[in-house]
């Protein structure tokens, strides 16, 4: 699937579904409320797989306000992330998704939230698509009381309901959500697990490993690599002997995505979603995407890549610009509304910029907390031999 | 009167059934996966080849490919795939066919299933076990014959068992089991085959060790001897021959590794007076390293009347021939030998 399509028709109907709507289209029904319905230009590239995402797609203007609002928001966190860690307010680690936003809310329009899904460090996005505040992500990044994880986790260990992380270990957490989606399909719950991890990751034994035994026992598990041409300072040529990274699944069919179209996602992940709902065990997903920041805050990323080539991609495929385009040239929404919902998620971000700077650290008795669970009190070593610290579950 | 004791001493030999220490793992995961639906047991050879080691004889037959599943030759993937299955709900006992195979795997033990708890502030639990055979073995040479003990000893967030008898195994594989936390299970090769009287009490369903409590194998007033695992045999020899020179050694099982009871050891201690720990590992940042560490820093160290001493695996690769191989582990003499010069007689 890739850049803008030829033939788009916007259409007025009022109540229903994507699915209804398309069934009253053919019968060129006329409603009162919008809905677009979009044509991608191309297929998306196959393997092993006899059909693709449909070539056309349904989006509500709720729909592309909330896509909009959340790929939004998601980009001024990022943006004031890079802020606060230039102030060293946030230290360590601190991977930013700004570019990316269109795979993380097109991957969570694909599936419910009872699904699962796990991803790597770059995963500030995913926290907040998978039920996270951005007040409690920031104040996590900060290392405040007040964080996702109480401040004990940071940028790469953030955790919410069937959201496994923030994985630190590159890799790792491939096995990880095939785990998941082992007891997904052992508890008998209907529901599936999205794999997250980048082009750099592909190349992890354990990733192959992983696709054997989720192919073997046909485990509801959605792998996805999210190509952002670049494993931190290396180029995707310099690291893969194949970089048709869909096609490394071999046995395990998959498909390429153009990552920056939030709809494109969408429509693949919903693919996907059915492939393993139904039974047929794992699939994969490339998402060709692109990262505006370096790897990490501490890689400025314009020593393996050009200015110009950040600058196009920011000019011709920035996800946010596209939807945006696509709503206000077939009039979903007015200039002055996504204006408001600029302003309203500015302030959003403020306020949890605030809260993340103020809240306090958190308290010196936690130190040794969360060791075990559901264990009666213990004590732990401190630094010298006379230093008790109590540790509770 | 007589036929009424005569009748009551055959009930309790009965009663006291001889049990190998295979066998008891077996039970135990057997009324484990029958008492909770989510737990289920996954390694290589585990299903339907009966277990390596026939530790998991007759699970497949009885619970099926959903709950006894074959893996492929991948530690590192399945290890994962058993903390992901934790995380989501599951209760797996993963089986490493040996714990050297685990070094594939080790960053899936220890950075995704013993420090997730912590990083999530309490979030994400992983209720899993590690088991496996570990230690030496006879005649598997270098790379089969590592004891790690001490490296998964050394990492918080995980819990580390080492039974010795089959009533231990039973009880700490029916604890760590239950247990909500990771818990690496270090089973020995060369006990799987030995006999144990397990009585009644034991052989219950509900029987539980608690993990992090030492046994005191044999009482003594002389010398306190620490150790776990297959090594408790050659202690218990060895007290037996210093027992005939009128030395009493006190043998603690330690059972547990991590959390170490230390209070069990310095309660003894003070009794005692003399320490020799004694362990089939290396000796480096070993097991007794940290026992006598432990000591040092502790209420005991005044009741010492000599150095504690560790008896450990000579710090080599294990070697192949057997006569080289013997003398790469301790040894009942290498006790008593220590014994006896700690105790400057």
């Amino acid at each position: 699937c890739r850049k803008a399509s030829a033939k788009v028709i916007t259409i007025n109907v009022s109540g229903g579904n994507s699915k209804e709507i398309f069934e009253l289209f053919t019968n060129k029904l006329v409603f009162s409320d919008f809905y677009l319905f979009y044509i991608f230009w191309q297929k998306c590239d196959l393997h092993k797989l006899e059909e693709g995402p449909p070539l056309q797609a349904v989006l509500s203007r709720e729909e592309g306000l909330q896509y909009y609002r959340t790929m939004q928001t998601m980009r001024r966190m990022e943006l004031k992330a890079d802020q606060l860690y230039k102030q060293k307010i946030i230290r360590g680690f601190c991977h930013l998704y700004d570019g990316q936003e269109a795979c993380a809310v097109g991957i969570e329009a694909g599936i419910n939230l009872s699904d699962h899904l796990i991803t790597a460090y770059r995963a500030h996005g995913y926290t907040l698509t998978r039920g996270g505040t951005v007040r409690e992500i920031m104040a996590e990044l900060t290392g405040r009381r007040g964080g996702i994880a109480k401040g004990k986790g940071g940028s790469m260990h953030m955790y919410t309901k069937h959201f496994y992380g923030g994985n630190g270990i590159v890799g790792a957490q491939v096995p990880l959500g095939a785990g998941v989606a082992l007891a997904c399909k052992y508890l008998g719950k209907n529901e599936l697990c999205v794999c997250l991890y980048g082009d750099g990751a592909a190349n992890q034994g354990q990733i192959f490993e992983t696709y054997n035994m989720a192919s073997l026992w046909k485990l509801p598990c959605i792998f996805i690599c999210e190509n952002n041409k670049y494993g931190m300072g290396t180029s995707v040529e310099r690291a893969a002997a194949s970089t048709d990274y869909y096609k490394r699944g071999d046995f395990i069919p998959g498909l390429r995505v153009d990552g920056m179209d939030v709809l494109c996602v969408r429509e693949a992940t919903k693919l996907a979603a059915e492939h393993c709902r139904s039974g047929k065990g794992p699939i994969l997903m490339e998402l060709q995407t692109y990262r505006y920041h370096g790897h990490s805050m501490s890689d400025p990323g314009v020593s393996y890549r050009t200015r110009d080539e950040i600058q196009e991609v920011r000019s011709k495929s920035d996800p946010i610009s596209m939807l945006k385009d696509r709503m206000l040239s077939n009039n979903m929404a007015s200039v002055e509304e996504l204006k408001e919902i600029d302003v309203e998620v500015r302030k959003e971000i403020e306020d949890a910029a605030q809260f993340a700077t103020t809240d306090p650290e958190p308290p010196l008795d936690d130190l040794c907390n969360h060791i075990f669970y559901n264990d009666p009190p213990m004590e732990v070593r401190g630094t010298n031999p006379w230093t008790k610290l109590k540790s509770v579950s | 009167l007589a036929q009424l004791y005569i009748a009551n001493y055959f009930q309790i030999i009965i009663s006291m059934l001889c049990f190998q220490f295979r066998d008891a793992l077996n039970q135990a995961m057997d009324e484990e996966l029958e008492r909770d639906e989510r737990v289920f047991l996954l390694g290589e050879e585990v299903a339907q080849y009966d277990g390596a080691y026939k530790v998991s004889r007759g699970l497949w037959k009885k619970y099926g490919d959903k709950r006894i599943i074959d893996t492929p030759i991948t530690e590192m993937g399945f290890a994962g795939i058993a903390v992901g299955a934790a995380m989501a709900g599951l209760r797996p006992i993963c089986e490493f066919m040996t714990f050297n195979f685990s070094m594939q795997a080790i960053d899936q033990v220890i950075n995704s299933a013993a420090k997730t708890y912590y990083m999530s502030a309490g979030l994400q639990s992983v209720p899993i076990v590690f088991r496996g055979p570990n230690g030496s073995s006879a005649g598997v040479a270098a790379q089969h014959s590592q004891c790690f003990a001490a490296w998964y000893g050394h990492c918080p967030g995980l819990k580390v068992v080492s039974p010795w008898s089959a009533e231990d195994a039973r009880g700490l594989l029916k604890s760590a089991i239950r247990d909500d936390n990771p818990v690496v299970f270090l089973e020995n090769e060369l006990m799987y085959g030995v006999p144990f009287e397990m009585s009644e009490e034991v052989q219950s369903k509900d029987f539980l060790i608690p993990i992090g409590k030492a046994k005191i194998e044999r009482q003594g007033n002389h010398i306190t001897l620490v150790s776990h695992s297959r090594m408790i045999s050659l202690c218990l020899d060895a007290a037996a021959v210093l027992a005939k020179e009128g030395i009493e050694c006190e043998v603690i099982n330690m059972r547990t590794i991590r959390p170490l009871d230390a209070e069990a050891i310095e309660t003894s201690i003070m009794k005692t007076n003399h320490l020799v720990t004694v362990e089939g590992g290396w000796p480096q940042f070993g097991i007794g390293a940290e026992i006598l560490a432990r000591i040092m820093e502790g209420p005991a160290f005044n009741y010492l009347d000599a150095p504690a001493v560790r008896v450990t695996g000579v710090d080599i690769p294990m070697p192949y021939a057997k006569n080289l191989e013997d003398n790469s582990i301790p040894q009942i003499k290498d006790i008593i030998f220590s014994v006896k010069k700690t105790l400057n007689v």
